[in-house]
């Protein structure tokens, strides 16, 4: 199984070096499978992925953006019931993506946030946007310029996971983090 | 008290479970009133097939009211005065009689002529001819159960309104205007974007929603009869929750253009921006008072959604609800003297009612995935978004509670519902 896994991200890498395109976003995002994994959302390939880093050496400036092993390869957090703070283990991502907005000037971002089903969609909108702007907030706080961010909200009307339980609230509060 | 509510207990004390199979949608009906008036409609003569279709539509409102009891009127068929035996009907345990004509004439126009008796009177209520367009058959239907309604219970009929809602199908969404019983659907809006929150201009010509078409929220209004749409908010953000002053000259909305969520004035031409709140908490589904004089909405400005009260001149806000859980989705009663609202508490949305003089509250439903209630222009039924078999489904309670109605439209989920108002 791990070796299946490493072998995906080796191919992976490949194709993110051989295509060079820094709109590749889907290359690096390691989205979860919809429904099936609940709490844990990505990292599974992630933490897989350290021992291939000699691969990437022919091309010398790779966009850590498309390099799924980097922590910015994580484009989600996830917030407890009606919260809308970036909770502590999912700081490190947003401090990673500011870091990495504040050295690509050129670089923009979409912030899109998300609310589980418990509430009113307006509610839900509000705090959708509300989560999108405390992740937008502490982007500018590490150092990326506002002009940088766009936030959205999605409230509760594009759920990635649908069912009234919590495995699939969990994943559906959410803010996404888009280049 | 809530007890008498609940579905289960409603159906054995007084059973009226109707199902009218078709192909547009299911409607099942749960409870009774507590005092049922019998009537007795007796499909009308002439053109049997087009009496036959507007004796359904008649019977199909009185009954899901719930104050009516149908007496069946099997072999006895009077059109005009001078055929009806009152004792026929007092045997039967009648208390009103329909009868009527139905014709269609050169020009394609129907023309019911009907009369509503009181068999116990013997005298007549109402003698009304009733015309429309070939097409609008079930419109003739909905008028004559206006009539009837109004003349037994002395309230006003809300069988000829429309509502609106929005219908989700996998990633495609449709804004939806259909006639009070959920049939006769028409789509205002379809795309695969999300839409929420329609709202119907005091006079019933425009619908005010929020569409995500351009990538976020924004807040349209469209004419439901030229189609003609405008963009009234597109601030940075989130535009949203349109309401409209009861004199059709205001938009109250939300927006987050400033930072948190707060609420605006804007005019339906989207001119004349305004804030209103300034709380820096999330401020949102805002309803007019019926005077124009207040606002009820939600806030969590005191730490959880509750709902709040505000003049729309501006000023302080005061909390209106208590207790245990959260609250959302505050809208008037007709006559502004309560409010219906959604209740969540321990993982249930419930739909409620409260009485704004003395604060009390009433529960109406036994509880599940109830969501954004609003009152039919007559005060005496509430329109939501409810789940069933999987599904999200239109329904009804009546604002005492007795009688429920679920209405299952052909596929996808009925969202976002609200009644609209008496077309001037």
């Amino acid at each position: 199984m791990k070796k299946l896994v490493i072998g995906l991200v080796l191919v992976n890498l490949l194709a993110a070096c051989a295509s060079e395109k820094p709109k590749e976003t889907q290359v690096a995002a390691p989205a979860p499978a919809p429904v099936a994994e609940a709490p844990a959302p990505a990292p599974v390939v992630v933490e897989a992925a350290p021992a291939p880093a000699p691969v990437a050496t022919p091309v010398v400036e790779t966009d850590p953006l498309n390099d799924p092993a980097n922590i910015l390869a994580k484009r989600s957090v996830y917030y407890p019931f009606d919260v809308s703070a970036v909770q502590e283990a999912d700081k490190p991502i947003v401090a990673a993506h500011a870091k990495y907005l504040s050295e690509h000037s050129d670089r923009k971002v979409r912030i899109e946030g998300n609310a589980d089903e418990r509430g009113s969609n307006e509610y839900n909108l509000a705090l959708g946007q509300r989560r999108a702007d405390s992740v937008k907030k502490m982007l500018e706080l590490g150092g990326a310029k506002s002009g940088q961010i766009e936030t959205i909200s999605y409230g509760e009307e594009k759920p990635k996971a649908t069912g009234h339980d919590e495995s699939a609230w969990s994943q559906n509060r959410r803010s996404d983090i888009k280049y | 008290m809530a007890m008498r509510m609940l579905q289960g207990v409603a159906g054995l004390l007084l059973l009226a479970q109707i199902s009218v199979a078709s192909a547009v949608l299911n409607i099942e009906i749960i409870g009774a009133g507590e005092h049922q008036i019998p009537v007795a409609i007796v499909p009308f003569g002439g053109d049997d097939k087009l009496a036959q279709a507007i004796n359904e539509v008649v019977v199909g409102d009185l009954q899901r009211s719930g104050l009516f009891r149908m007496v069946d009127t099997t072999g006895k068929t009077p059109h005009e005065l001078s055929e009806v035996s009152y004792p026929d009907w007092q045997v039967r345990g009648a208390d009103a009689l329909a009868i009527g004509t139905v014709a269609t004439l050169a020009n394609g126009r129907i023309e019911v002529r009907f009369r509503l008796l009181d068999v116990v009177k013997q005298a007549e209520l109402v003698g009304q001819l009733v015309a429309a367009n070939g097409e609008q058959m079930r419109a003739v239907g909905h008028r004559v159960a206006d009539l009837i309604y109004e003349k037994l219970t002395g309230d006003t009929g809300v069988f000829s309104t429309r509502i609106a809602y929005v219908n989700r199908q996998g990633q495609k969404f449709s804004l939806l205007v259909a006639d009070s019983d959920g049939y006769n659907e028409q789509t205002v809006l379809a795309q695969n974007e999300p839409i929420m929150s329609p709202s119907w201009s005091p006079d019933g010509s425009h619908l005010a929603y929020v569409s995500f078409e351009s990538g976020r929220a924004c807040v349209y209004v469209q004419s439901l009869y030229t189609n003609q749409r405008m963009l009234v908010a597109n601030f940075r953000g989130s535009n949203s929750a349109p309401a409209w002053s009861p004199d059709g000259k205001l938009l109250a909305i939300v927006l987050t253009r400033d930072g948190s969520s707060q609420i605006y004035l804007i005019k339906p031409d989207g001119s004349g921006l305004r804030r209103l709140t300034t709380s820096g908490a999330i401020d949102t589904e805002q309803n007019f008072s019926p005077d124009g004089q207040t606002l009820l909405f939600t806030s969590d400005r005191g730490g959880s959604a509750q709902i709040y009260s505000m003049p729309v001149s501006g000023g302080n806000a005061q909390r209106v609800t208590f207790g245990e859980g959260n609250n959302f989705s505050p809208r008037y009663s007709p006559d502004g003297k309560g409010f219906t609202y959604t209740h969540f508490v321990r993982g249930k949305f419930y739909i409620a009612v409260q009485d704004i003089q003395n604060g009390q509250v009433e529960i109406l439903t036994a509880g599940g995935w109830e969501k954004k209630p609003s009152f039919a222009p007559n005060g005496k039924l509430i329109l939501f978004a409810s789940e069933a078999r999987g599904r999200g489904i239109l329904a009804t309670v009546s604002s005492d509670g007795r009688v429920q109605q679920h209405m299952f439209t052909q596929s996808g989920d009925a969202r976002e519902p609200v009644w609209g108002p008496h077309l001037q």
